[in-house]
């Protein structure tokens, strides 16, 4: 079972390009972009894991426990921040996007342009 | 491009990237092998050397602290890059009140609005808990600052509007955002000038397992709370305004 984490974070990542690939609608979009970008949780906590380890917070533990790496969560916290000011900027373009072409639908908004 | 011809190029290109996906995470070290040491040294070194207890809110604000400030000031140009987005097109700069066909179903039920400001209170003081106690326990500005913005957000939900009211939330938001990012700097600022490197420590780092221990790193997760709850308040504010906007069809 040794490779689960690693898998769920590819069909994640795999999963969410299905859906940016086949999405009707915009707002659905982002929501995907926003399971891709949820796969690279999975892989940074999974990459730090250690069998056994604990989480590093040392209030009520002993300093020779053995603990998961602390850098990986932190790099998490960055990309759980760099999403939601993704999905932020995103939206707001959608928003744009509807006020210009009426419709939400990455298709048609295509066909206006051309 | 059809839509068939866009799923057979879809087909073809993620059958490459998935292989070569696979073949990149076979490379990994197995699930719970990581052999990474300086992750082991930072752990192990956060109660030594800094008296705080989470190695983790040690590592995002104190070893890896500028990381920290650039992540802050990206969450900061975000939310004024959605305002600059949606605030362009408007005509005036005052958004009517709400009104009240899009209240339903919040200001309708009054168990629900008594409900939701019941929970107000007891959301606030965990978010204020939650960013107070980031050196100790799990937890931190950035955490508690999305539990401190849902606090007010509740209100909005009572069926108030969010840019309304004697308070002016929104005008005291973006104060909020500014003290928190100038704050984040400043700290850094007084370790240049203080300890002699940006962002070094510059507080007496107190006793382990007490709120006032780890030097800067309590006030830091202050600022960024702060920087946290007035972003997502104006981006969330933001989007509230566009949606009156357009149902009011000033747009």
């Amino acid at each position: 079972m040794s490779f689960l984490p690693y898998a769920v974070a590819a069909w994640l990542f795999l999963i969410g390009l299905y859906g940016i690939v086949t999405s009707r609608n915009l707002v659905h979009l982002v929501v995907c972009l926003s399971v891709v970008q949820s796969s690279t949780y999975v892989l940074l906590l999974a990459v730090g894991y250690r069998s056994g380890g604990t989480a590093p917070i040392y209030a009520d533990i002993s300093h020779s426990e053995n603990v998961v790496d602390p850098i990986v969560a932190t790099l998490t916290l960055t990309d759980v921040v760099v999403e939601a000011t993704v999905v932020a900027l995103l939206l707001a373009l959608t928003v744009q996007a509807h006020r210009r072409f009426g419709t939400l639908d990455p298709n048609e908004m295509g066909a206006l342009r051309g | 491009m059809s839509y068939r011809l866009r799923m057979v190029v879809f087909g073809a290109g993620v059958l490459g990237f998935a292989s070569l996906l696979i073949w990149g995470l076979g490379g990994l070290p197995d699930f719970g092998d990581f052999a990474g040491r300086y992750g082991q040294y930072l752990a192990h070194s956060a109660l030594p050397e800094r008296h705080a207890t989470s190695s983790i809110a040690v590592t995002t604000f104190d070893f890896r602290g500028v990381d920290t400030l650039i992540e802050e000031f990206i969450l900061f140009t975000a939310a004024v890059g959605v305002v600059a987005l949606l605030r362009v097109h408007r005509e005036t700069e005052e958004v009517p009140a709400e009104p009240e066909t899009t209240r339903w179903p919040t200001a309708q039920s009054g168990a629900l609005r008594s409900l939701i400001t019941a929970l107000v209170a007891p959301v606030l003081v965990l978010g204020i808990d939650i960013v107070l106690h980031g050196h100790l326990t799990p937890g931190g500005g950035f955490q508690g600052g999305v539990i401190l913005m849902s606090a007010l957000f509740l209100v909005y939900l009572a069926g108030t509007h969010i840019g309304l009211g004697p308070l002016r939330p929104m005008a005291a938001m973006e104060t909020a955002e500014g003290i928190g990012a100038a704050g984040f700097a400043l700290i850094g600022l007084g370790g240049l000038i203080i300890a002699g490197a940006y962002l070094e420590n510059f507080l007496p780092f107190g006793a382990p397992n007490h709120l006032v221990s780890g030097g800067a790193i309590p006030l830091l997760n202050i600022a960024v709370g702060l920087e946290v709850m007035g972003a997502l308040l104006i981006v969330i504010g933001e989007f509230l305004d566009q949606r009156l906007l357009m149902q009011k069809g000033k747009l």
